[in-house]
């Protein structure tokens, strides 16, 4: 394939020229319109809002059932919520949070922003992006969906063996989980391909691999950590299915199975899920950082190296999940040394992000603010995390309150206050208009306070050994007094988030126009209009430094000679993002959506008879068909025309 | 917080027992305590360090900016100058996790080193949701069992064999040591050495179901005359019926479901599925470490576990005043 019809170079045609452009690639690319269109829209900016709204949406539920375990642990013997409601509870709300919102979150966001920062028109592979959501969706509510019919899973997100085998958990709960699962997984592996061919082969011509804006890295990164870490779950959530629904004895130890191999399984996903969520959250800190110092983030290599090792890291440290199943002391000390290493990159970044606030000049605007409060709550909760990587240490306060603030200070004060960040600067792109200032510093001044009130009291709890997952405590403990405290800081903080929803609903009603580039940002995607065009940019961008927005000059060259009668798009070398050839991406179509259900139904009626893998077949494969079928069209066209 | 926990022990009532990781009343439990308050005070110091490094970044005043230079880019002497200092920062970050790892490994070698000849062995067996024990000795008349209550010499490693035959459990006494878990299928010991006289409580720490969290225990040192005499206390068949409201308490326990459950030594009940009653007069709680026992509670119990403890798998009883009565004088008497 030559590169030969794309010239870098100014355009010269007149304005005539250029609104003529607009307007066949407005022709081509434009957003399918009606329900029809709506179901088979396949454009990243669409369906990256989307992931963000379903997210959002996962985000209050699971706050609403957090909110129901802190009122029924506010007092000793309290009638709440029975034992049965908040095992129920408690499930759910970890799978909700883990599975539906902060995965698909972080997942979603890198699907709207990844191509507009890296400057092309949509991702790799933009019907397998519309099959990812679908999939995520349907998951999401079939979970749902049992749990208001009073068959939410209830043996914990984590689903142990036996307890959550066939013999102690009848019923359909744990099938609902852990088909549960594999939904969501389809979905968080089909998107982490489609980010990885995204970003290797898309990126504007010039945007080197050390060009890559930090957050693009931080999902490349990401995207790899699922393609490793998904199957192992996607295994063992395959063979808890297998010995529930057709008895086959994986995990039974009294046929052979063993207990623990699910441990091992799991947690060689589950704690790389916690850098899943993590990194790209890393990511949006160095992306706030830049505008609002109005410098460069100290560091990029030293960032960059540091994500990339967190990702090889992540992965030999599942063991300290286990500490306390009695494993070899020379095992335990290297999942120990192991997980004390990752506290070396993750000080690196800390480091070098206060260098960046150090040399820069501060502008102390609400996503500031969330990356302030984000360092602030960090570093405790990599502390805590240290702790509890020492092994004595850690047979004392696993399973205890201890452990749950501390994943909720790397958890909500390490990923969801820079989200919070993040979707307050994405904000205005996303929609064209801007949030209220002073409702934001309002939120995240009830959201910072809030949660400190909610979790610092628990590590004391823990340490007075108040176990974690029990409904409720024996007055005699003297547990009471923290645990009012910490469901009175939950009511703040549900505050500080109800404020936060209210900023964004007041805003998409009647807040100011952003403009293309409210916050003079230094990446492309504030290089186009707000909210983007179907197609991105009308010219594709070029770069020539990390901060291309800050360095752009007058004459900047564009790209030219891709055709605008048909989805094409420049797809460029990995190392150095020289043009390499011209692709063609498809258009709105329905299979995706038609597949996704195939697969629903398919893993819906399992649950009920094995013959459900026959049924679900036949749609899935003629969506598939469908999906696949020649169209004959475009690069028969093209061959003839070089003939 | 030393002050506060032995606050908090004084108003804790005896059947409850102490409950703190950070109260230590053993060996182990004092080498991990200590190894707490080490990392408590350097990531202290670390946090500290980090957040003036951080609040002297906010309140810097920034560099006038040049005309010629480009607005994002730091000049070379902010560089070298931020190399340096992150680079010192990571270094020392290096020096410190090494430090903690050395104190984590030296604590882990250190507390599975108890051990000692000819101590006594408690099996403990997690059941949903209470737990077997028994005391293994080589002479089969010197063995028994008991449930929930667990007592041990003080100032003596004992071994404790820990196993579960549904789901997993975990058994933890803060006080004492950390936690080990019981898994089907993989059998699990840890030595405990209490060195203060006590009640020291314990509790489930994996979740196991629905009554996770009403699966309490108590581990009881005592002097180690005091435990013999218990000891053997424990190893008699349960005591005789005196008055005949007694005997028709006993009648009772063999004829009503109680049997097909509850083991009582020397009478013809002998289930093994729940608890050892043969001297449960002489345990502090009952429904494991859920409510103290008195005449009360344990009426309460027989009548309507369901309310007390949701789910568990003793059924309500159903019975005549009178015949509560006589069966609740009888299971007093078994002391």
């Amino acid at each position: 394939m030559s590169a030969e019809p794309i010239e870098r170079g100014r355009v010269a045609a007149d304005a005539d020229a250029i609104a003529e452009d607009r307007r066949r690639l407005e022709e081509t690319w434009k957003f399918a319109s009606g329900l029809w269109g709506w179901l088979s829209e396949v454009s990243h900016t669409r369906i990256g809002k989307r992931y963000v709204v379903t997210a959002l949406g996962f985000f209050a539920l699971g706050g609403i059932e957090a909110l129901l375990m802190r009122i029924q642990l506010a007092r000793p013997e309290n009638h709440f919520l029975n034992a049965d409601l908040y095992n129920e509870i408690f499930t759910t709300h970890g799978t909700t949070m883990m599975f539906l919102f902060a995965v698909p979150m972080m997942l979603g966001l890198g699907v709207y922003l990844v191509p507009l920062m890296i400057g092309t028109r949509n991702l790799s592979f933009p019907r397998l992006n519309a099959l990812s959501y679908w999939v995520y969706l349907f998951g999401g509510l079939f979970l749902y969906a049992g749990f208001f019919l009073n068959t939410g899973p209830d043996a914990g997100w984590f689903a142990y063996v036996p307890l959550a085998g066939p013999e102690y958990s009848p019923g359909k709960r744990v099938d609902i989980w852990a088909q549960m699962i594999t939904f969501t997984e389809i979905s968080a592996l089909a998107v982490a391909v489609n980010l990885i061919t995204t970003i290797f082969k898309k990126r504007a011509p010039g945007m080197s691999l050390n060009r890559i804006p930090l957050f693009v890295w931080a999902m490349l990164v990401t995207s790899f950590m699922v393609v490793f870490a998904m199957p192992a779950v996607m295994l063992s959530s395959l063979m808890l299915a297998l010995d529930r629904l057709v008895d086959t004895q994986f995990f039974n130890p009294a046929q052979g199975g063993d207990a623990l191999l699910w441990q091992h399984l799991f947690w060689f996903f589950g704690h790389p899920e916690v850098y899943i969520i993590f990194i790209p959250a890393t990511g949006i800190v160095s992306t706030i950082l830049a505008p609002f110092t109005r410098r460069e983030v100290f560091g990029y290599l030293a960032l960059v190296l540091s994500l990339v090792a967190t990702g090889f890291i992540g992965f030999g440290l599942w063991v300290h999940h286990m500490f306390a199943t009695g494993l070899p002391q020379l095992g335990q000390s290297f999942f120990t040394a192991a997980s004390i290493m990752i506290a070396i990159p993750s000080g690196v970044q800390i480091f070098c992000w206060i260098a960046t606030l150090w040399t820069g000049r501060i502008l102390y605007r609400t996503p500031l603010l969330y990356v302030l409060g984000f360092i602030f709550t960090f570093v405790i909760g990599g502390l805590t995390g240290v702790m509890l990587a020492a092994v004595p240490l850690d047979l004392q306060v696993h399973d205890t309150f201890f452990v749950v603030a501390h994943f909720h200070y790397v958890l909500i004060g390490g990923a969801v206050f820079p989200l919070l960040g993040g979707l307050f600067y994405w904000f205005p792109k996303m929609t064209g208009r801007l949030l209220s200032e002073k409702m934001g510093k309002v939120s995240f001044w009830l959201v910072f306070l809030g949660f400190n009130l909610t979790f610092f009291p628990q590590h004391i709890l823990g340490l007075q050994g108040m176990p974690r997952r029990v409904y409720t405590y024996l007055p005699e403990t003297g547990w009471g007094d923290m645990n009012l405290l910490s469901t009175m800081g939950g009511l703040v903080l549900t505050l500080g988030v109800l404020t936060y929803v209210g900023n964004m609903l007041w805003s998409l009603m009647a807040g100011p126009a952003a403009g293309d580039d409210p916050w003079a940002s230094d990446t492309l995607e504030w290089a186009t209009s707000s909210p983007p065009p179907p197609y991105n940019f009308q010219y594709l961008p070029t770069v020539d430094s990390r901060y291309p927005m800050w360095t752009r000059r007058e004459d900047q060259p564009i790209v030219t000679g891709l055709r605008t009668d048909r989805r094409e798009v420049l797809v460029t070398d990995l190392l150095d993002a020289e043009p390499d050839h011209r692709d063609v991406l498809p258009g709105p179509t329905i299979w995706p959506l038609v597949l996704a259900l195939g697969i629903a139904a398919t893993f819906i009626i399992s649950i009920f008879t094995p013959a459900g893998l026959l049924i679900g077949a036949v749609p899935c494969l003629v969506a598939l068909i469908a999906w696949f079928w020649p169209r004959g069209d475009t690069d028969l066209k093209v061959l003839k025309e070089r003939a | 917080m030393p002050a506060m926990s032995a606050m908090s022990a004084i108003l804790i009532p005896d059947w409850v027992g102490r409950h703190s990781a950070i109260a230590s009343a053993g060996p182990q439990a004092g080498r991990i305590e200590g190894l707490w308050w080490l990392m408590f005070w350097v990531s202290t110091a670390v946090f500290v360090a980090v957040m003036v490094a951080l609040g002297g970044a906010m309140a810097r005043r920034p560099r006038i900016l040049g005309d010629s230079e480009p607005p994002h880019a730091l000049t070379p002497e902010e560089r070298g100058r931020m190399n340096r200092l992150v680079g010192g920062a990571v270094a020392v970050t290096v020096v410190i996790l090494f430090v903690l790892l050395v104190a984590s490994v030296g604590t882990g070698r250190a507390i599975a080193s108890l051990s000692a000849p000819h101590a006594p062995i408690v099996k403990v067996t997690g059941h949903q949701w209470w737990w077997q024990v028994e005391y293994v000795d080589a002479v089969p008349g010197r063995s028994l069992t008991t449930a929930n209550e667990i007592h041990i010499p003080v100032g003596r490693p004992v071994l404790f064999r820990l196993q579960a035959t549904d789901v997993i459990h975990s058994f933890w006494v803060p006080n004492l040591h950390g936690k080990r878990d019981m898994i089907p299928g993989h059998d699990n010991e840890i030595w405990i050495q209490a060195d203060r006289p006590g009640v020291y409580r314990g509790q489930c720490a994996e979740f196991c179901g629905f009554q996770h969290a009403h699966m309490g225990l108590l581990v009881i040192a005592e002097p180690p005359a005091q435990y013999e005499a218990w000891y053997k206390s424990q190893l008699q068949p349960a005591a005789t019926p005196v008055t005949a409201r007694q005997e028709r308490g006993r009648q009772l326990v063999q004829s009503l479901p109680c049997a097909l459950c509850h083991n009582v030594q020397g009478s013809q009940a002998s289930g093994k599925t729940g608890p050892d009653l043969t001297h449960l007069a002489s345990r502090r709680t009952i429904a494991a470490g859920t409510l103290p026992n008195t005449r009360g509670n344990l009426a309460g119990w027989i009548l309507d576990p369901q309310t007390v403890k949701p789910g568990n798998h003793m059924p309500a009883n159903t019975m005549a005043s009178d015949d509560l009565q006589a069966l609740l004088d009888y299971l007093e008497i078994l002391k």
